[in-house]
């Protein structure tokens, strides 16, 4: 059971994932990936990190992927014309990453010797990780907490329009 | 029971194909796309490991991951906001002016 | 050491002369630099007289220390000067003739440019050269030694705008380093086996030892000084610089070249009379290179036009009878010839240089003749010196060259055939030294300078003399001369064995029991003494027949011996030879081995090449920057691919 369900949301992932490379339209691509997100979220409950699944969903889909929509319709992003691309990208890129998939996964599947995870493996309710977030990763999340601070300054500041320049600043 | 080399799998499979985007697509809002789907391939790795030494900080990670990747998300879409300002254009081949 | 002499003070005095003209000469009138240097030099002068006078008062030998050099261990050098019968001889010679010589410039060099320069290296030559003949340790007189060296580099180079004046002195003190390289070595060596270079403690050390029957470190250590000694007195084989450093103006030929310098080799061979006294090898490798080379010198000397190279060549022959006597064991009588041949030659340089300022700078003895009667002074001051550097009794020349060759005839280590290449050597000093004053001063004159005439200036003032005609030289000049004139007759009447017993102390470490089987001299002295006067007159009388009685002789004898002649006149072209043999192959392997292959090929190929290996490698790596953002996403999952590859190899091992 626990097999068919992983499987399941499995396929959901890689179907979505080959969709967003095959597609054009960049706003295709986003939706894609949501799908994406959307089932993964499922193997993390198959896992039994609900908080986490929650998470996933909560943030990563419906905050960071709804940001990337708002981008695309706001340049007008059209489908992708064909241009001369990069030799070196497929000279190199393709093949190497093909090559060190290949590897991985030979690797994983032969010399592995990992065990079996069961369903709902990971312990312990939100409060656990609640726990664990604030105290031996205090510093992490405070300096997390800073670096998205930061991020917005930056956005904020990378986005805007440029301003009138003020008087008297134009002859430095 | 399924065996933890499987969830490893389609991390890497999910991760493959982000690089893939990342090399060949040429809007760039795609590459970013393709980064974002690298990114999560990662943390179903961390979750399943995880999962296996029964240590929730694989999961801590994650999270933390997650918040990093929000943050870089948002900066670079800020930048492609303002590139595009300038070269009123998305595909990454004629955003070269740093060639010599 | 009771009292101090304060022998210190001998060199430094010239010191602080050629200091203060050196320094500030340039703004300095002629006078004050004449005064100068005149004060300085006379001072020390002086000075040795002042140690010549309390002279007897003194232990010997006397030795003062004035301030430690070097102390390593247990080898210690200190600057410390060392007096006995051999220095004050050579003291009084130096300043005293110095001295002469420095009045003389003052008059010869008038006219010159470069006034105070030539008195600030004439008063640093003194200084040198007190320096060598007071130390008291072979690596103070090794300090002189390459100090005279330098001096007479920047003597004879003294015109150093004109090319060949300029290279003569660079050959005399790159010939002088060949010499001071064997120096070097004996002094390594001295200090391996006795462990000193100080000259108190290495007589001690080798008084004991017996002497060398094969060649052994004593005999080693005396080749060696000799070999400097050869550079610096100019023996064969590196006597090819004298003639060339005639180019210097003639004070300094007299000076250095003459009195001083030169006799540098003849000091120190004395002075280690200990060591070859003990080395017989060394010894007789002494003498015959003396005896060779008075023997060629003087074959030389007997074609040259040169009024300067002919009293060259002289020189060269007259330090070969010197080295002669210290070879058979007589180094007093080296000593006392060394003495007169500088009352002698540094007349006859002087006055040649009298005769050359009075024809207006020409040189060529061709071309001059008659003098007799226009410059009187020079004349008889000449005649005085020539007649004492051919042997004729009673000048001094006659006393010390005859006291060489009986000694040479009659030494335990001396030999007939020493004495016989003297005495025919004696014969053509005669012969080329009245060659010389015959057509000199005799016959017609055959110059210009009766005219007004342009300037020939082959050395001397190349300007425009303004003087017209023939004229004496200014009294500055002729009172030196007049005062070695009067030495050169009368400096041997001390006679040769009085001389030697005043220098007896010096070499009473000599000569343990000399080799058997000497037997006795066949001949007595006044046999030989009446040889070598009846050979003077020969010489005498040949040059007579035939520069003066029958002038075209000469030409006619030159064109009957063809190319021997001419071999002759051509120095044996020993030059000639030297250039192939040596100078050539180093200059052309320096240029093909040092120059193009490792200046050019190694050390600026690698240089340059690794400018523009840089260059190639960065021309290669900018294309890796291509602004391409795709290339640059490649490359990156390029290097993962690879990072990754790695770490599974590196796990599954």
């Amino acid at each position: 059971m626990h097999l068919i369900l992983f499987l399941g949301f499995g396929a959901v992932c890689v179907a979505g994932a080959v969709n967003l490379l095959v597609q054009r339209h960049p706003i295709n691509s986003a939706l894609s990936l949501v799908v994406v997100m959307g089932a993964l979220a499922g193997e993390y409950l198959l896992l039994g990190a609900e908080f986490l699944a929650a998470v996933q969903v909560i943030v990563y889909a419906g905050a960071i992927m709804v940001l990337f929509v708002f981008v695309i319709m706001l340049l007008n992003a059209g489908v992708e014309e064909r241009t001369k691309g990069s030799r070196i990208a497929l000279l190199f890129g393709v093949p190497g990453m093909l090559i060190g998939s290949v590897l991985v996964a030979w690797v994983l599947l032969t010399h592995s010797n990992t065990g079996e995870v069961a369903v709902g493996a990971l312990p312990g309710p939100p409060k656990v990780i609640a726990q664990l977030l604030f105290h031996e990763f205090l510093l992490p999340f405070e300096v997390t907490s800073v670096l998205v601070l930061i991020a917005i300054m930056g956005a904020v500041v990378l986005a805007s329009k440029p301003g009138p320049i003020p008087p008297g600043k134009k002859e430095e | 029971m399924v065996p933890l080399s499987y969830y490893l799998l389609l991390g890497g499979i999910l991760f493959a194909c982000g690089v893939t985007g990342f090399l060949i697509k040429r809007n760039i809002i795609s590459i970013f796309l393709s980064i974002e789907l690298m990114l999560n391939g990662v943390n179903l790795s961390f979750v399943a490991f995880a999962a296996q030494w029964h240590a929730l900080s694989g999961q801590v990670f994650v999270f933390f991951v997650m918040v990093v990747a929000a943050a870089e998300a948002t900066v670079g879409l800020a930048i492609i906001i303002a590139v595009f300002r300038t070269r009123e254009t998305l595909n990454v081949d004629q955003v070269n002016l740093l060639k010599l | 050491m009771t009292n101090s002499l304060n022998l210190w003070l001998i060199p430094l005095l010239p010191l602080i002369g050629a200091a203060i003209n050196g320094l500030l000469g340039k703004k300095f009138s002629r006078q004050t630099v004449v005064s100068v240097a005149l004060a300085f030099c006379g001072a020390a002068f002086a000075m040795a007289l002042f140690v010549a006078a309390r002279f007897s008062s003194l232990t010997l030998p006397h030795i003062e220390s004035v301030a430690p050099w070097i102390r390593v261990g247990s080898f210690q050098v200190d600057f410390a000067f060392y007096l006995d019968q051999l220095s004050i001889v050579m003291l009084l010679v130096v300043t005293g003739v110095g001295f002469l010589i420095h009045i003389y410039s003052v008059g010869y060099m008038w006219e010159e440019g470069g006034f105070y320069r030539f008195f600030a290296y004439l008063n640093l030559f003194m200084f040198f050269m007190l320096t060598l003949v007071l130390a008291s340790n072979y690596l103070l007189m090794f300090i002189g030694w390459e100090g005279v060296g330098l001096a007479s580099y920047l003597l004879i180079g003294f015109w150093f705008t004109k090319d060949s004046a300029a290279s003569a002195g660079k050959k005399a003190f790159i010939v002088n380093r060949i010499g001071d390289f064997g120096f070097l070595i004996a002094l390594f060596l001295l200090i391996k086996h006795f462990g000193s270079l100080n000259f108190a403690e290495v007589f001690q050390s080798i008084a004991p030892l017996p002497p060398e029957a094969a060649a052994g470190t004593l005999t080693a250590i005396g080749l060696l000084l000799m070999l400097g000694a050869c550079g610096k007195s100019a023996q064969i084989p590196l006597y090819i610089w004298l003639p060339d450093a005639m180019e210097g103006p003639t004070p300094v030929s007299a000076l250095i070249h003459a009195a001083t310098m030169v006799t540098a080799g003849v000091y120190m061979v004395s002075r280690s009379h200990v060591i070859f006294d003990r080395a017989p090898s060394a010894l007789a490798v002494v003498a015959i290179i003396g005896t060779l080379t008075a023997f060629f010198a003087a074959t030389i000397g007997i074609c040259q036009t040169d009024i300067k190279k002919v009293l060259a060549y002289s020189t060269v022959s007259q330090l070969g009878y010197m080295f002669m006597a210290c070879g058979v064991g007589a180094f007093s009588m080296g000593v006392f010839h060394l003495m007169t041949h500088a009352f002698f030659k540094g007349l006859l340089f002087l006055a040649a240089g009298s005769v050359i300022h009075a024809v207006g700078g020409e040189q060529d003895m061709r071309k001059m003749g008659g003098l007799r009667t226009k410059i009187p002074w020079t004349f008889w001051t000449m005649t005085a010196a020539t007649f004492a550097i051919a042997g004729f009794p009673p000048f001094a020349g006659f006393f010390s060259k005859d006291a060489i060759l009986w000694q040479a005839y009659s030494s335990p280590y001396g030999s007939w055939v020493y004495w016989l290449i003297g005495v025919i050597t004696a014969f053509l000093t005669s012969f080329y030294m009245f060659r010389q004053w015959f057509l000199t001063f005799f016959g017609e004159y055959r110059g210009e300078a009766e005219h007004e005439h342009d300037a020939h200036g082959t050395g001397h003032d190349s300007s425009s003399h303004g003087h017209g005609g023939i004229h004496e030289s200014p009294k500055v000049m002729l009172v030196p001369l007049v005062i070695l004139a009067v030495l050169s007759v009368i400096g041997g009447w001390i006679g040769s064995e009085r001389f030697g017993g005043f220098l007896a102390p010096v070499f009473h470490f000599a000569l343990p029991a000399a080799a058997s089987g000497h037997s006795e001299p066949a001949l007595s002295e006044g046999v030989l003494t009446v040889i070598s006067v009846l050979v003077a007159l020969l010489g005498f009388g040949l040059a007579w027949l035939l520069y003066y009685r029958r002038p075209q002789l000469p030409k006619q004898i030159a064109q009957a011996l063809g190319s021997f002649y001419d071999a002759v006149l051509n120095k044996y072209y020993v030059d000639e030879i030297y250039a192939t043999l040596f100078v050539k192959p180093l200059v052309d392997g320096s240029t093909r081995i040092l120059w193009h292959g490792v200046d050019q090929n190694v050390i600026d190929a690698g240089l340059n090449g690794s400018a523009d290996g840089a260059r190639e490698v960065s021309d290669t790596v900018r294309h890796m920057q291509s602004g391409n953002l795709r290339s640059y996403a490649g490359w990156i999952a390029a290097g993962a691919a690879v990072v990754i590859a790695y770490m599974i190899w590196m796990g599954t091992r």
